[in-house]
């Protein structure tokens, strides 16, 4: 009998099998349907693995060492829960995005530059949670990194696409050498980059300090810590719909997984300040990503921002799970933790499953400007119905699974009150609130994103044509989901698998919820607050079956067609319709002026001109405009003028060296 | 006593006499005698590493002492003195930089590497000492005749006047293996000779060995 870990391992040698069969077959026609079918089954086999191992939830570890890598260490790899619940949502994601490439694979117009990478990049990211040395796990990382930017560039023709890859590749790299400090340091001066040696060496405040700040760069970076977040609204659309899913819902989650890992599994026992800076980062990203997925009228980009909005939401859980831990108070802990966790997995469902939506979309109109969209729901009903339950999802509404996950979050919030430091009890609150600002932009983003796209009369030609997508796209939509509402209504059996992995690394959990009556789900006790989302969703049914049943059978019982109140302005223009624009208009009034700058400019044709008026909006991205743009001047700055140096005579090259000698013997003379 | 102090007056006579020749070659501005010059560095070179061959009683350095008399003293100079002729460029030196400034900047550097190795090295033997100072000015001195001169063959002259400060510095040090000598002493020939031939490629391709036609080839500003 194979060990898990082996299992999981060949899993992976398996997926890197395929990417080597792509290369071969990429030019052939059914190239994309072998590729997919092959990562499909590997990812569902290890789905299973890991699933099996997690809910067994035993304590052991299963480990292997393979022979390759730095001569001295080699490369160690092991799974133990938190792995195997990270290798359940990675793999998971992974077979629905192949699902869904068996179906849109096939409008790809180069497949030879998305299927080698595609199973290469999920293997990339069954590394990184595999692994259990510090060399290993970067090596894998940039393998990781590599190849999602390689699936960034794959249609490199389109405009904004190569500048989108650029911006990638220089994020990844400075957040892979934030990593490469932070395992440096957690080694020490002995260099053991082994896993199990940096868990038992003692680390000094100091360096525990740093490696928490490297971690959020080099992590955070990855999953989109504003203000680290500026590749990701770029590259993750760029990519094609079922990586930009997997980028977005799985790949984000493998930065998320590191950050735990290092933060709570390596460094032993957290202090308290250490959730400060994370609490902190996690609510302004909560709140920037989901103002910046407002203002966006681009369905990929819009779905992108909110990757890091949720980004934003789970990094609170862990810096609420670090508070509570620092404290000992580890019941709190764990339903932080549990928190977080749940929301990954309901991230990684949801976001897959919306872009898939916005994939279908773009297939079967060619437009992802959600201003050139709408009336999709009487074109593609299917699609439709699928990406409401998404939006319903990520909306936090109940039955749904968003909703369970953020309330776990709020009663983990609820218990701030316990804690010993003044600057957790204000400041948890606070956080607390702008959580719930961030949960109502979100309901307020998605309502804008559906009724635009969906909604309404169709804006432009494409859109008026647009037919249902094939079979194969809607079945992995339909799964996803069907496992949003499953997650939704049965959230205990999710929090019992979870809580080894809480044991694991917290020393804690939360009550079993299996036991309890009617599938509620209990965080602390009875007493302070249950939720049940069984009930929620029968008591939702029968109130809306019976509603619409009194509406159609007393009020509306013959259709009837009039003229509708066109607000005194009856133009038939599908452009006149409200647009996405106007739907965030308020939003942007209240927050705009603040975060973005915004300005709206009318321009009034003179007396006399036909010419209609035009409003014109205008936004800045200050993070890119205040933090980026600098940096990226004052290094084009000095490598204009470095340039000089290029071409200068041999006698200047040789005083070069002549003044470099002298003035370093100089500073010998004075300083010695 | 009474030797040791000898010793040490002579060696340091013949080293200060080759810093003073650095400042010769520094001031030349014709060609024929800057080589002069530079065989007479070499000269002093050899009897200073004569000497120490005496006072250390090593008498592998006299092997070292005969190598920089024959090949420095004799065969380079020689060898540049014909090709300076076959190339019909015994004219001025046009140095890039006047000569007041140039011994300016000269005396900077002695005083600058004085200051270094008496302050650097306050336990070492003061024979090393002293010897190690004055072979940092060498080789300083020839590193400013490298830049401060436009011609290709002044710069080769500048170059072997600063191994000539190696060499100094190296048998100032007691215990170094001939085998290195020898070795230096052949990478400087075939250097020279490299040099020799691109002097001569230079020369075929633009009629001039002014290192600034290459820049003008290469159609840069200067």
């Amino acid at each position: 009998m194979m060990s898990a870990v082996a299992l999981q391992m060949s899993c992976v040698a398996a997926l890197l099998a395929a990417a080597a069969l792509a290369i071969v077959l990429s030019r052939s026609r059914n190239a994309a349907g072998v590729v997919y079918g092959m990562t499909m089954t590997i990812s569902v086999v290890a789905t299973a693995a890991a699933m099996n191992w997690l809910i067994r939830g035993a304590p052991e570890t299963s480990a292997l060492v393979l022979p390759v890598g730095l001569p001295w260490l080699g490369a160690h790899f092991r799974l133990d829960n938190l792995a195997s619940f990270f290798l359940v949502v990675v793999n998971f994601g992974g077979a629905a995005a192949s699902l869904y490439g068996l179906g849109y694979g096939h409008h790809e117009t180069e497949p030879h530059r998305v299927l080698p990478f595609f199973p290469a990049f999920l293997a990339g990211m069954n590394l990184v949670i595999l692994a259990d040395d510090a060399f290993s796990f970067l090596l894998c990382w940039e393998f990781m990194s590599l190849a999602s930017w390689a699936l960034v560039l794959a249609h490199h023709r389109e405009p904004g696409n190569a500048t989108a890859g650029y911006v990638y590749l220089v994020m990844a790299s400075f957040g892979t050498l934030a990593l490469l400090l932070a395992f440096g340091l957690l080694a020490g001066p002995a260099g053991d980059y082994g896993f199990a040696a940096i868990r038992a060496a003692q680390h000094a405040p100091g360096a525990v300090g740093l490696v928490l700040i490297l971690m959020l760069l080099g992590a955070g970076s990855k999953a989109g810590l504003v203000p680290l977040h500026v590749w990701l609204p770029l590259a993750h659309p760029a990519a094609p719909s079922h990586v930009s899913a997997l980028m977005s819902g799985v790949m984000t989650k493998v930065a998320i997984y590191g950050f735990i890992r290092v933060i709570f599994d390596l460094l032993g026992q957290p202090a308290w300040w250490m959730s400060v800076i994370v609490l902190f980062l996690g609510a302004v990203t909560a709140m920037m990503g989901i103002l910046y997925a407002m203002m966006e009228q681009d369905l990929k980009r819009l779905l992108a921002y909110s990757t890091i909005e949720n980004v934003g939401v789970i990094f609170v859980g862990l810096g609420l799970a670090l508070g509570f831990q620092a404290n000992g108070m580890r019941l709190a802990a764990a339903l932080a933790l549990t928190a977080a966790l749940f929301h990954v997995l309901n991230h990684s469902l949801f976001k897959s499953l919306l872009f898939f939506g916005a994939g279908a979309v773009l297939t079967s109109t060619g437009e992802r400007n959600m201003d050139k969209l709408g009336g999709l729901i009487h074109r593609m009903p299917k699609t439709s119905f699928a990406a409401l339950v998404g939006c319903v999802a990520i909306s936090a509404l109940p039955p749904f699974n968003g909703f369970v996950s953020e309330w776990l979050m709020f009663q983990a919030v609820l218990q701030s009150p316990d804690l010993p430091q003044w600057a957790l009890k204000i400041m948890v609150p606070a956080v607390g609130a702008a959580l719930a600002l961030a949960a109502a932009l979100a309901a307020a983003c998605f309502v804008k994103a559906y009724g635009v796209t969906f909604l309404g009369r169709p804006r432009s030609a494409p859109a008026d044509a647009a037919g249902e997508v094939d079979r194969y796209s809607l079945a992995a939509m339909f799964v996803l989901a069907g496992l949003c509402l499953f997650t939704g209504i049965l959230p205990g059996l999710v929090i019992d698998a979870l809580s080894p992995v809480c044991i694991d690394i917290l020393g804690g959990r939360m009550p079993i919820q299996v036991n309890e009556a009617w599938l509620s789900i209990v965080p602390i006790a009875d007493s302070r607050s249950s939720y049940n989302g069984l009930l929620v969703m029968v008591f939702i049914t029968i109130c809306a079956s019976s509603a619409a049943f009194f509406i159609h059978r007393f009020a509306s019982r013959a259709l009837r067609r009039g003229p509708a109140w066109g607000c005194g302005f009856s133009d038939p223009v599908p452009a006149a319709q409200y647009s996405g624009e106007s739907f965030a208009q308020p939003i942007r009034r209240v927050f705009g002026t603040l975060a973005f700058h915004a300005r709206d400019h009318v321009e009034m044709p003179p007396p006399g001109d036909v010419r209609p008026a035009r409003l014109r909006i205008e936004l800045h991205d200050l993070i890119w405009e205040r933090g980026y743009r600098p940096i990226a001047g004052a290094v084009a700055f000095s490598a204009g003028w470095l340039n000089r140096l290029q071409f200068l005579t041999i006698r200047r090259y040789l005083s070069l060296v002549f003044a470099t000698l002298v003035t370093l013997l100089l500073v010998l003379a004075i300083w010695s | 006593m009474q030797l040791h102090s000898l010793a040490f007056d002579v060696s340091h006579t013949l080293a200060g006499g080759l810093v003073l020749i650095s400042f010769l070659m520094l001031y030349q501005d014709r060609l024929y005698s800057l080589l002069n010059v530079f065989a007479l560095h070499a000269l002093v070179l050899a009897l200073s590493v004569a000497w120490q061959a005496f006072v250390q009683n090593a008498p592998h350095l006299y092997v070292t002492a005969v190598i920089a008399l024959v090949f420095k003293a004799i065969i380079i100079p020689v060898a540049l003195h014909r090709i300076v002729q076959r190339l019909g460029i015994h004219r001025d030196i046009e140095s890039a930089v006047g000569i007041g400034p140039t011994m300016l900047a000269g005396m900077g550097l002695v005083a600058l590497s004085m200051v270094l190795m008496l302050r650097v090295t306050p336990e070492a033997d003061p024979l090393a000492r002293e010897d190690l100072a004055f072979a940092l000015s060498v080789v300083l001195l020839g590193l400013l005749v490298m830049v401060t001169r436009r011609n290709a063959v002044s710069q080769v002259v500048g170059f072997m006047s600063l191994e000539n400060g190696l060499v100094l510095a190296a048998t100032g040090a007691k215990g170094m293996p001939l085998v290195v000598e020898i070795s230096v002493a052949f990478s400087i020939l075939i250097a020279f000779i490299v040099i020799g031939i691109f002097l001569f490629r230079i020369r075929e391709r633009f009629d001039s060995v002014d290192v600034s036609t290459l820049d003008d080839f290469r159609g840069e500003r200067r």
